[in-house]
């Protein structure tokens, strides 16, 4: 029998132009597809901002199904709950396993009983409602499940290797500022549609090399705000604190950056008072957000694209620039493959924020607002 | 001089392409647009072969290799020299994190920055004794669990942003030597580790493997030594002997 050695570790890579100019998925498929042997055709995904501009307004529910009964149920459910602009199956190309249905639907939130028909919901109202819709979804029908539901953006994921994945959802014909990509090595959870990388809710989306040794702590504490732990894998619980922390707290990134990978209480005592208190308070505050065990993460989020080791480094890294791009990878060479001569090339430290953001001409263009928000 | 062409191969067939060119009897092997293979170089054992890197070699670059030459005319990803037991390598660049894990011999020579844990468990036995050059900074936990082999940081590239390591400082070294060039705060040296300045012999030690590297790099050796070295070594030889048997 051949000897064959699995070279464990998922692989993780993402790209944004801060400028808002937006390209095809070629170049995240190519960068991604060389770090192939980092998985095991258990996973990929793709999550992919500002590809429908048309529908800037709308927030895009990607809804995977497992039969028609669930889509029946969904539906019905939609339609009491939402206005739906549009909707269709998503565009896919044939594949030789079995799969689940994939939809996308443009909705806006919609009044019932509470408020008159016309008076419209406040954006902080509109993102609470499509969370607590999502929630519900992925909850409570049998066999359906929103793999995203952000404005102008969109995650495609599922069972394969990336290049099956990305041929799969013709993710090369989507046009994006902002690419991120997965190709999963699953270790303790199971290889399934839903729980491939990347995760999402409202704008964010998430894609992690690594395991959360804190699940279950982060799970508890989530739960007593409303977050549901559904699609049986550890990265989720990154999706929902950022949720939590940056859409109803209100931190900024630099200081999510810092609860999610805190300095160790020995480097804390070294810091300067007013630090030491500040990273204290952090640490006991939002204690139960802390991500333990080793981890790389590439976050979306409206408007930009953000980078986290874990506290003591366990996984790899890698940050370059060229002009108004901004690039995050496992390795070098998934970067080097789709970018020559970068400006510059590092590897950032242990629980380092590296934070990239559209300028705001950019962001006005792709969201058709000024204000900033980030879901 | 043989050239392989490695754009788009996949790290097995290129390896596979190396072994079959030295056993053609080819010595001098070029790889061009090299771009993130694994393994090059993986248990090689003829001390005349010279490899040479046109692009940046994927994860554990010289693993286990027993005598061959590496270059590397651009950046190194993580796990350079891997258990490597005897050879060179020379980066000309940056490495990424484990650079020499678990090495037991030969030589490694990076002309940039290093990532987190360079040379965590290196090791040395009778006249298997590995030395590692880094022209950079390194990240963290630098030597952790070092066993043996001699390490020399020279911190060329370090300004006010960037500090020459970080914190866990050889953390669990039980043997060898670390020589750094210039201070290091003791803030950042783990409990069971001293500093302490380095004899006459280590110091003919230092010149020596800086002249070569400063040959390797063209950089001026009398400026690299402008600078006095340090030398970090264990406490004890058991460090862990009382972690989980309390008593004297």
């Amino acid at each position: 029998m051949e000897l064959v050695k699995d070279i464990s570790g998922c692989g993780i890579a993402g790209f944004i132009n801060t400028d808002g100019e937006r390209v095809s998925g070629v170049d995240i498929v190519d960068s991604i597809t060389l770090m192939k042997d980092r998985g095991n055709g258990l996973g990929a995904g793709f999550a992919a901002y500002g590809i429908y501009p048309d529908f800037k307004e709308f927030y895009a529910l990607h809804i995977m199904y497992d039969d028609e009964f669930a889509r029946k149920q969904t539906e019905e459910y939609l339609e009491r709950k939402v206005h739906i602009e549009q909707h269709g199956g998503m565009p896919t190309r044939p594949i030789k396993k079995k799969r689940p249905m994939f939809f996308v639907y443009f909705v806006q939130p919609r009044e019932q009983s509470t408020k008159a028909e016309s008076e419209e919901f406040r954006l902080e109202e509109a993102e609470e409602f499509i969370f607590k819709l999502v929630m519900y979804i992925n909850e409570r029908i049998d066999g359906a499940f929103v793999i995203s539901s952000g404005k102008n953006m969109g995650v495609f994921k599922g069972v394969g290797y990336p290049d099956e994945i990305a041929n799969f959802f013709r993710v090369d014909e989507y046009k994006a500022f902002c690419w991120t990509a997965h190709n999963r090595f699953p270790t303790n959870t199971p290889g399934w549609w839903g729980g491939a990388h990347p995760f999402s809710l409202l704008g964010w989306s998430v894609v992690h090399n690594g395991e959360i040794s804190s699940y279950g702590a982060n799970k508890r504490y989530l739960e007593m705000y409303g977050y549901k732990c559904t699609q049986k894998t550890d990265t989720e619980v990154v999706v929902y604190l950022l949720d939590l922390m940056v859409r109803k707290h209100g931190l900024p990134f630099n200081v999510v950056g810092k609860i999610f990978a805190p300095p160790l209480w020995e480097e804390i005592e070294t810091m300067e008072e007013r630090e030491r208190q500040l990273y204290r308070a952090l640490r006991m505050v939002y204690g139960g957000a802390m991500l333990n065990g080793p981890f790389s993460i590439i976050v979306g989020f409206r408007g930009g694209m953000f980078g986290l080791n874990d506290r003591i480094k366990l996984r790899p890294l890698v940050v370059a620039k060229k002009g108004a791009n901004v690039y995050m990878a496992s390795e070098e060479s998934a970067i080097r493959y789709i970018a020559k001569d970068l400006d510059d090339i590092y590897m950032p430290k242990a629980g380092e924020p590296i934070i990239a953001m559209l300028t705001d001409e950019a962001y006005e263009k792709v969201y058709g607002i000024k204000e900033r928000t980030y879901v | 001089m043989y050239e392989i062409d490695a754009k788009g191969v996949y790290y097995r067939e290129l390896n596979e392409k190396i072994r079959e060119a030295i056993r053609q009897h080819e010595r001098d092997i070029v790889l061009h647009n090299v771009c993130g293979q694994y393994y090059i170089g993986c248990g090689l054992n003829d001390k005349n072969v010279k490899i040479t890197i046109n692009g940046v070699p994927g994860n554990d670059l010289g693993a286990f290799m027993n005598g061959p030459t590496i270059v590397v005319n651009d950046d190194a990803q993580d796990g350079v020299g891997n258990t490597m037991n005897g050879g060179k390598i020379v980066v000309y660049g940056h490495a990424g994190d484990v650079v020499a894990y678990s090495m037991r011999g030969g030589k490694v020579f990076i002309e940039k920055d290093v990532g987190y844990r360079a040379c965590i468990h290196m090791k040395a036995y009778k006249e298997m004794n590995p030395t590692v050059v880094i022209g950079g900074c390194a990240g963290a936990f630098m030597g952790e669990y070092m066993a043996g082999g001699t390490l020399i940081l020279l911190g060329l590239t370090q300004d006010e942003e960037k500090p020459l390591t970080g914190m866990y400082l050889a953390t669990g070294m039980h043997g060898g030597k670390i020589f750094i060039r210039g201070k290091v705060d003791e803030k950042l040296l783990w409990k069971e580790a001293v500093i302490v300045s380095p004899d006459k012999e280590e110091l003919k030690k230092i010149e020596e493997e800086v002249k070569e590297f400063c040959n390797l790099f063209k950089i001026d050796y009398n400026k690299v030594m402008d600078k006095e070295f340090v030398k970090v070594v264990p406490k004890s030889t058991r460090p862990y002997g009382h972690l989980y048997i309390p008593g004297p």
